[in-house]
């Protein structure tokens, strides 16, 4: 007890009693409490301000809200009015937006993680990406105009708007794919090593297995904000009345797959919410608020999606 | 330029012109989207031609047309000189079709019982460029004192060029110290939540919500008596100087020997008188309809206007004016 002592001398604190102590940690404890309980305050509101919007969009819109709205073109008649080309579009986009930028965001994201050598050059393709994750959408919009529309002529088509929110949702899902890969342990790769494994077999068998469930999680991130996006949708020539649906994908002569539907003119859920909001007749409105309540029930399907994976493939992950 | 052609041949390769599957591609002003979306629907429910209608806006819409990328341009102003020099220097010609009126309404909060009835040189008071009124009591002394709230559309709008024409003599000259919003229901809002709020915009929007604001009755210049709008006072001519037609400019030649645009043209015509109304835009009146419809048989092109926009045109000068 020699050390206590000396402790204790040298200290400037002069020790405690034990009501002291317990004052203190009640001190401490009620600060935990206070801390924790704006925490909680600030989820509470910020889910209390979700809901509230989403229940008066559904309150709104519940009488429109049945299945004929999902089969049903736009129409002048706000009652015959419905969402069909409005998801159609809204689907095969986002279809088009993942083939392109899933397999080129996980690739790039893998490559800048594990393969690129550290200099001058990939800091500033690093800095660049993770910038361009933050560029307002409507410069993408832009930049598709005059880069798939005019140059490439492309057209104001499915697949220049797939291109295009493919193009926005490139650097979340880089980004996520790195941020993925870095959680796993150096160790696993280690041990990978010295069983005499090659860099691809590390990658291939081990990373991506690994850090599966964190990109696959910024994958259904990006396309969920894909999914809302309007404003580079509508500089790319978004259409407003569509009362027909592209060419089926599923022909029935050979060779029974048609691209035909990557050329079709389209339109998306948040335009057709927008084209309804801003006309005169309540009955329109409606619809709109419909409309909505279909747009965030997707987006929280994704999102809900996204944590249900991330939570069964962590679930298998045995470290 | 071998790159991007190579991208573009990867994504057309399958790409076919097949005659029953053309489209009809139109585009342009939102005001005049509801009533060609009306005709549109009503056509490919008719004959299964595909139709598609999208909104850019009266200057986005001729950008695509004289770039040939629609056959037909939803306009809520003349083609401006801009727009003819584009359209001239692609080689395409079009003729001017104006199919309705709109009447451009000037709302009060219902709670204003002072300024049922509004002279021109009134509302240029409130609304001239650089106007400081900001109190009903600075426009007509015998109005009470009541802080004056201004909304109106954004400066990118036809409604809001047409009005500015109107009132204040030269398109685009306005204060510009007022709520403005490219949507109109937000200037319903804006105008229905304050008892000295005024503002402006198209006829339809007021009648669907005819229970929350009051419509002003214009004196037009030389005049003693105030018109409301309706479609009987735009109809007849009696509402001046607010109501404007609309057009649409058909693509000459396409509007001529495409079968499927021609047919959409005449369908259009045709249909007009009905649609226009249940879409709650003014139509023309019938000896108007007559005279467009004779415009687009005599195939002139061109347009009547000279990419000038002029206040209070009959339609009948309008289109003697135009000659091929």
């Amino acid at each position: 007890m020699e050390i206590d002592k000396m402790d204790s001398e040298h200290s400037l604190i002069k020790p405690k009693t034990l009501n002291e102590v317990r004052a203190m940690i009640r001190k401490h404890k009620r600060k935990d409490f206070i801390f924790s309980s704006i925490g909680l305050l600030t989820i509470i509101f910020a889910l209390l301000t979700l809901l509230i919007l989403f229940v008066d969009l559904v309150m709104d819109g519940y009488p429109k809200l049945n299945y004929q709205f999902f089969t049903d073109f736009p129409s002048r008649r706000a009652a015959h009015a419905g969402i069909l080309s409005a998801w159609v579009g809204s689907s095969l986009i986002m279809l088009v937006t993942f083939v392109t930028a899933v397999p080129m965001g996980v690739a790039a994201g893998v490559y800048l993680e594990e393969y690129a050598p550290k200099n001058w050059f990939t800091d500033i393709v690093e800095i660049n990406v993770t910038n361009l994750a933050g560029v307002p959408s409507i410069i993408y919009g832009l930049l598709a105009l005059g880069l798939f529309v005019y140059t490439f002529h492309l057209g104001q088509t499915i697949v220049t708007a797939g291109l295009t929110l493919g193009l926005l949702m490139l650097p979340i899902v880089i980004v996520s794919t790195r941020e993925a890969i870095r959680s796993i342990p150096i160790a696993i790769r280690e041990a990978a090593y010295a069983v005499g494994a090659t860099k691809w077999q590390v990658v291939l068998h081990h990373v991506i297995q690994y850090s599966f469930g964190g990109i696959l999680t910024g994958i259904i991130i990006g396309m969920a904000r894909a999914l809302g996006e309007t404003a580079p949708i509508i500089t790319v020539g978004a259409l407003t009345f569509i009362a027909f649906l592209p060419p089926a994908p599923i022909t029935s002569v050979a060779p029974f797959i048609s691209f035909e539907w990557l050329q079709s003119g389209f339109t998306v859920l948040p335009i057709q919410m927008f084209s309804w909001l801003s006309r005169p007749e309540h009955a329109f409105h409606i619809n709109a608020a419909a409309a909505g309540a279909v747009i965030i029930m997707l987006t929280l399907v994704m999102n809900g999606t996204a944590i249900w994976l991330r939570y069964r493939i962590r679930k298998n992950i045995k470290w | 330029m071998k790159s991007s052609a190579l991208v573009a041949s990867t994504f057309t390769f399958s790409y076919s012109i097949n005659a029953a599957d053309k489209t009809i591609a139109i585009d342009g002003s939102s005001t005049v989207y509801p009533i060609t979306e009306a005709v549109a629907e009503d056509f490919q429910k008719k004959t299964g031609t595909k139709v598609t209608v999208g909104v850019s806006g009266t200057g986005g819409g001729f950008k695509k047309f004289c770039r040939g990328e629609t056959v037909i341009s939803n306009a809520s102003r003349p083609i401006s000189k801009k727009e003819m020099d584009m359209c001239a220097e692609a080689g395409i010609a079009y003729i001017e079709l104006p199919i309705a009126y709109d009447a451009l309404t000037v709302v009060t909060n219902k709670g204003n019982d002072w300024a049922k009835t509004m002279t021109v040189d009134e509302l240029n008071k409130i609304w001239q460029s650089g106007s400081s009124v900001k109190n009903w009591k600075d426009v007509n002394p015998a109005w009470p004192n009541q802080p004056m709230k201004l909304f109106g559309p954004g400066a990118d709008s036809g409604t809001f060029d047409y009005f500015t024409e109107a009132i204040n003599g030269r398109a685009k000259s306005s204060r510009s110290d007022y709520t403005a919003s490219e949507d109109d229901n937000v200037l319903v809002t804006g105008v229905s939540g304050d008892k000295g709020g005024m503002g402006y915009f198209g006829l339809a929007y007021y009648l669907e919500n005819k229970d929350k604001l009051n419509a002003v009755s214009i004196v037009a210049k030389g005049k003693t008596n105030g018109v409301a709008p309706s479609e009987q006072t735009v109809m007849d001519g009696t509402y001046q100087p607010l109501a404007r037609p609309l057009f649409i400019y058909v693509h000459a030649t396409k509007g001529h020997f495409d079968k499927d645009v021609k047919a959409f043209v005449e369908y259009y015509l045709a249909n007009a008188p009905k649609l226009v109304k249940e879409v709650k835009y003014v139509p023309l009146n019938s000896s108007e309809y007559a005279a467009v419809s004779k415009h687009w048989q005599s195939k002139k092109a061109g347009t009547g206007f000279d990419g000038k926009n002029e206040v209070g045109l009959k339609i009948e000068d309008l289109i003697k004016r135009i000659k091929d």
